[in-house]
């Protein structure tokens, strides 16, 4: 998804990093190759980076700056809640919501090419203040349910996946919020996706509440 | 064999020893996992000390290194046999972090194995991006 962009920029002082949550690098082996990516592609099977950043699900994103600053927090990296507009039966995405998520798209990715030309002066980067207002932070529940995860996924990684069951249940327990962990922990279909009933059971259960946010920027749609 | 696991890696602790749900470590152990060395005054990283008494985790020359870690407010998990233990990184460490706004550095491999730092990218502007197959 992110290749085009980077051969764009890539000759002006701009790095893509991305980063798979998934226990399991084979798993997302097939789709890093078929990207074929020449920027940095990383596997975090223990959800490091969700635990860093205080990241509750994919694909998110965050800007950094050439002295290492936060310029842009965590938010959904330019997609659209098409989730929510699935047909119950069929999964398909109407067309209307469709264009709003390839429309999302472009109007991200042009905000990146204008951070990338203009830096601290584009008007996609935050103020400091704005920036810190913008972040969220982890309580003691969150980081103790991280530590949980990360035990879990190395008793996996022992072959002892019943040790790791109640340390995940806690995980859980303690993080609601994070879909992360909840997907990497659930039991997945043949095609590899944590999208059975109890997914679709915990999308219901959102009501009100979107599964990805609208990212805040000029001329996302709504 | 016991496992802990701290930010600094994956150790295998053959002295370690259970009792009363604490995972109890000789004090060279406790400083080569977790860098807290016990002294005179208590535990201590760095500047920073933290008496042993009213926690009561040193004990006939060992640390328990779980009710040290909770003393202090910061993650512990265990498997349920006590075999793996993970002493994480506390809430607040991370508030500070992000609240600087200098964004946490990691070290992650790529598919071949090859590891990456975040740091490494230092002079360029970084976009920073999540994803997975599930």
């Amino acid at each position: 998804m992110w290749q085009a962009l980077f051969d764009e920029l890539k000759d002006q002082n701009f790095a893509i990093i991305t980063v798979a949550m998934d226990a399991d690098a084979e798993a997302a082996r097939p789709f890093i190759e078929a990207a074929a990516p020449d920027y940095i592609s990383l596997i975090d099977r223990d959800h490091r980076v969700a635990g860093l950043y205080n990241m509750v699900n994919v694909p998110q994103a965050l800007w950094i700056d050439e002295s290492g600053q936060i310029v842009r927090p965590p938010e959904v990296a330019g997609t659209y809640d098409t989730v929510r507009a699935r047909d119950k039966v069929t999964r398909e995405v109407p067309a209307e919501v469709q264009a709003r998520r390839d429309k999302a798209r472009i109007v991200y990715q042009d905000a990146i090419r204008d951070w990338v030309k203009h830096g601290a002066e584009s008007k996609h980067v935050f103020s400091a203040a704005e920036a810190k207002a913008r972040m969220t932070i982890p309580d003691d529940n969150v980081a103790t349910a991280h530590a949980n995860f990360r035990l879990g996924q190395f008793l996996m990684r022992q072959g002892k996946a019943d040790a790791a069951e109640p340390l995940f249940t806690e995980a859980r327990r303690l993080h609601p919020e994070s879909w992360t962990i909840w997907r990497e922990t659930e039991e997945k279909n043949e095609a590899g996706l944590a999208a059975g009933p109890t997914f679709w059971a915990r999308i219901d259960a959102l009501g009100e509440k979107k599964f990805y946010d609208t990212v805040d920027m000029a001329g996302m749609p709504g | 064999m016991v496992w802990l696991l701290t930010d600094s890696g994956e150790r295998q602790m053959p002295d370690a020893v259970l009792d009363d749900g604490g995972l109890w470590l000789s004090p060279e152990d406790m400083t080569a996992a977790t860098g807290w060395e016990l002294k005179p005054e208590g535990l201590c990283l760095g500047e920073v000390c933290v008496s042993a008494t009213p926690g009561g985790f040193a004990r006939d020359g060992k640390i328990d290194a779980a009710a040290f870690w909770r003393h202090m407010g910061w993650p512990v998990a265990s498997s349920d046999d006590g075999s793996a233990w993970l002493l994480g990184e506390g809430a607040e460490t991370r508030r500070s972090s992000l609240e600087s706004l200098t964004a946490p550095d990691f070290t992650l491999p790529d598919l071949a194995g090859v590891q990456h730092a975040l740091s490494g990218q230092r002079g360029k502007k970084v976009f920073l991006a999540t994803w997975a197959s599930w």
